[in-house]
């Protein structure tokens, strides 16, 4: 098929995912409400010290994402699992990887964009601000589409199976670590003075890497679980 | 080697002579490490431990590399051979790196004081730790054996290209929070005596792990292939 | 892309050849030594009873699931190096509708033209043929299950396919539905396409020869 069709089957198959997550909205707010609940929870375990609570923020508020995330993957591939579309997909005139690559689109824009929309929020409660605030924003805007990206390969791997949410979590959160790492400490980083063009550079070579090769996996690992 | 029956029976009269070397290579290494070698002058015998500890550790990620690699010769050419050895290397795989996680924390009592230290390289172990047990988890929850090995393969081949980022990530993580401290594992120069039991103590250990992987694939084949006529005529053998 | 017209009518057109299919699960041959061939006009009736593998060759057929051994060709390609240029020339109809119950029915037929190579038949045509007319604003799910079989079936008219793959096409399809899915099958066939497919019914489609595949 030429490009024009494959662009049109890429935006259609994109609104198609953001109208039905819209049509159920509650499955997208629970992510968001795990999010702020998360890092309210670190607040009360560790008693509310700020001093303790800035140094921590940077973490904690990636660490959350990081959980939050993953646990919305499983909506990217599993109601399309069971009601057999996506064998439709996997039988399209496409390329599955450029497929993949529209779900995983509408799978950050409705899980990913909410977390970095009420972050702020959360930098509030953790005394987190100004530059701090401003880098973590940015981190989480070039970090969370690689969380789905790799997460993506994670479900396709694990969509077939009738438990496959616990599996899930020992499969990607490994693969998390370089985002968590260079996510966080471009924060401390930043919150401290420093300039951090090396820790984003390093996340937009992440996400790009994370672009151009996650969905080739994810496409392979679709066709195994269906087959 | 391509057919599973070949593949058994060449295995089969292989083993024991790859024991006997095995045997042979790890009795001198531990000889030459535990008696030969001189005391080390600032850690005096614990020391020692390396010559564990250093083999595993350079196990684990061997054999991990062997696992991408064999995943995806069985995920391109469908050959059952390569899919069976791959499966085979994760709990060998996963144990030397467990091995190599405690003997580095054992190292690090008497060094740093403590069982634990977030130094990059027990990281860096620690996280290809999770990476194999990952993949040993997504194995036992498929059902299908040959779909398992395909998800297998996929998954590990992921695990390969993220090692070095994953390295690299907890290497910078951990300049930066410790600042350029060196290493306890670094050795800038090791002296010839203490060097080649090293070098047999690893020599021994990748025949172990060729020996039991070998031992694996081949029980794996069999369960795989128990419905084919060379494994009934294998068992009318007996 | 593989154009129509003129182009298409003037290449040979060797369909779909199977030579030595093979399958088997968890160590159990479904079928081994299969070999068939399928041209322009010509239905194929996979029959056999429960757990023969029927639904399991018209997966492999479909390139969904592997096979242990042997060779699938369209046009005398290989369909695994084909990709995306088999699938698009080839429709599949399995036992899940493959429908999105929170999109409209307009919406589905929508994505499915996408996602194929479209025909032109227009949206109000196609829900005509199917006896749809009127639902076009509904929600799938709302839809009963006959009528979701027959949204299913509406990826046959919205794509142009010469291959259609049914599985069990009737499932859930009343008398009504029943006849229209055998005209659809008819005037496909008498277009020069082709349909392999399972079924549990006995089909009425006067003119048309059925081969029959026999597993055990």
């Amino acid at each position: 098929m030429n490009d024009r069709s494959l662009a049109r089957a890429f935006s259609l198959l994109l609104r198609r995912d953001l109208v039905i997550n819209f049509r159920q909205r509650s499955e997208c707010v629970n992510p968001v409400l795990f999010f702020v609940i998360v890092v309210t929870l670190f607040a009360l375990g560790t008693g509310a010290d700020r001093a303790l609570l800035l140094s921590m923020a940077p973490g904690v508020i990636w660490v959350s994402a990081l959980l939050a995330s993953m646990l919305s993957l499983e909506s990217i591939f599993r109601s399309d699992f069971e009601d057999g579309s996506l064998e439709q997909l996997l039988l399209s005139a496409h390329p599955v990887t450029v497929l993949v690559l529209a779900k995983v689109t509408a799978h950050w824009l409705v899980t990913g964009l909410p977390l970095i929309l009420v972050a702020p929020l959360l930098c509030i409660l953790l005394g987190l601000s100004g530059e701090g605030l401003e880098t973590l924003i940015l981190t989480l805007l070039i970090g969370t589409p690689i969380l789905s990206l790799v997460g993506a390969i994670g479900v396709a791997l694990t969509v077939g199976l009738r438990r496959g949410g616990v599996i899930i979590s020992l499969l990607v959160l490994p693969l998390y670590i370089p985002v968590l790492i260079f996510g966080t400490s471009a924060v401390q980083m930043s919150a401290a003075g420093f300039p951090v063009n090396g820790q984003l550079s390093m996340l937009a070579a992440l996400l790009a890497l994370a672009l151009a090769l996650a969905p080739l996996p994810t496409a392979a690992a679709l066709r195994m679980s269906l087959s | 080697m391509g057919s599973p029956p070949h593949f058994y029976r060449f295995t089969g009269k292989i083993l024991p002579w790859l024991s006997l070397l095995c045997a042979l290579l790890i009795a001198t290494g531990l000889w030459g490490g535990l008696v030969e070698a001189p005391a080390d002058y600032q850690q005096g015998d614990s020391f020692r431990i390396i010559y564990v500890h250093v083999p595993s550790a350079w196990m684990s990620l061997f054999v991990y590399v062997v696992m991408a690699v064999c995943g995806a010769i069985g995920l391109i050419w469908h050959m059952k051979n390569a899919e069976v050895i791959a499966i085979s290397s994760a709990p060998i795989g996963a144990s030397f790196t467990f091995l190599a996680l405690v003997t580095g924390s054992l190292w690090g009592k008497p060094m740093w004081g403590s069982w634990w230290v977030w130094d990059a390289r027990l990281t860096s172990e620690l996280i290809l730790l999770f990476l194999y047990l990952g993949v040993i988890g997504l194995y036992a929850a498929i059902e299908d054996k040959r779909t398992a090995s395909r998800a297998v393969a996929i998954l590990a081949l992921v695990g390969l290209v993220n090692i070095p980022i994953i390295h690299y990530s907890v290497e910078w993580w951990n300049t930066l929070h410790q600042g350029p401290t060196v290493t306890k594992f670094d050795k800038p120069s090791i002296h010839v005596s203490m060097l080649i039991p090293l070098l047999l103590m690893a020599g021994g250990f990748k025949l172990f792990y060729l020996i039991s992987v070998l031992i694996r694939a081949r029980g794996e084949l069999i369960e795989r292939e128990s419905n084919s006529n060379w494994v009934s005529e294998l068992l009318e053998k007996r | 892309m593989l154009m129509s017209g003129p182009d298409q009518q003037q290449r040979a057109e060797p369909g779909l050849t199977v030579s030595g299919l093979h399958c088997s699960r968890d160590g159990r041959d479904l079928f081994k030594d299969l070999s068939f061939r399928l041209r322009a006009g010509e239905l194929l009736v996979v029959e056999g009873r429960n757990g023969s593998g029927k639904t399991s060759l018209l997966r492999i057929l479909c390139g969904i699931r592997m096979q242990e051994s042997g060779s699938i060709n369209w046009d005398d390609s290989p369909i695994g190096e084909l990709g995306p240029l088999y699938h698009q020339e080839m429709a599949y109809i399995g036992h899940h509708d493959g429908i999105k119950g929170d999109l409209t029915v307009a919406e589905n037929i929508q994505l499915a033209k996408a996602l194929g190579k479209p025909s032109g038949t227009d949206l109000q045509t196609i829900l005509k043929r199917l006896q749809l007319s009127g639902y076009n604003e509904v929600l799938a799910r709302a839809l009963s299950a006959g009528q979701k079989r027959r949204l299913a079936l509406s990826r046959l008219l919205a794509t142009v396919s010469r291959l259609w793959i049914l599985d069990e096409p009737f499932t859930s399809l009343d008398r009504r539905g029943v006849e229209i899915c055998e005209q659809l099958i008819s005037s496909h066939l008498t277009h020069g396409g082709m349909v392999v497919m399972t079924s549990h019914h006995a089909m009425e489609l006067p003119g048309v020869e059925i081969t029959r595949l026999r597993l055990s």
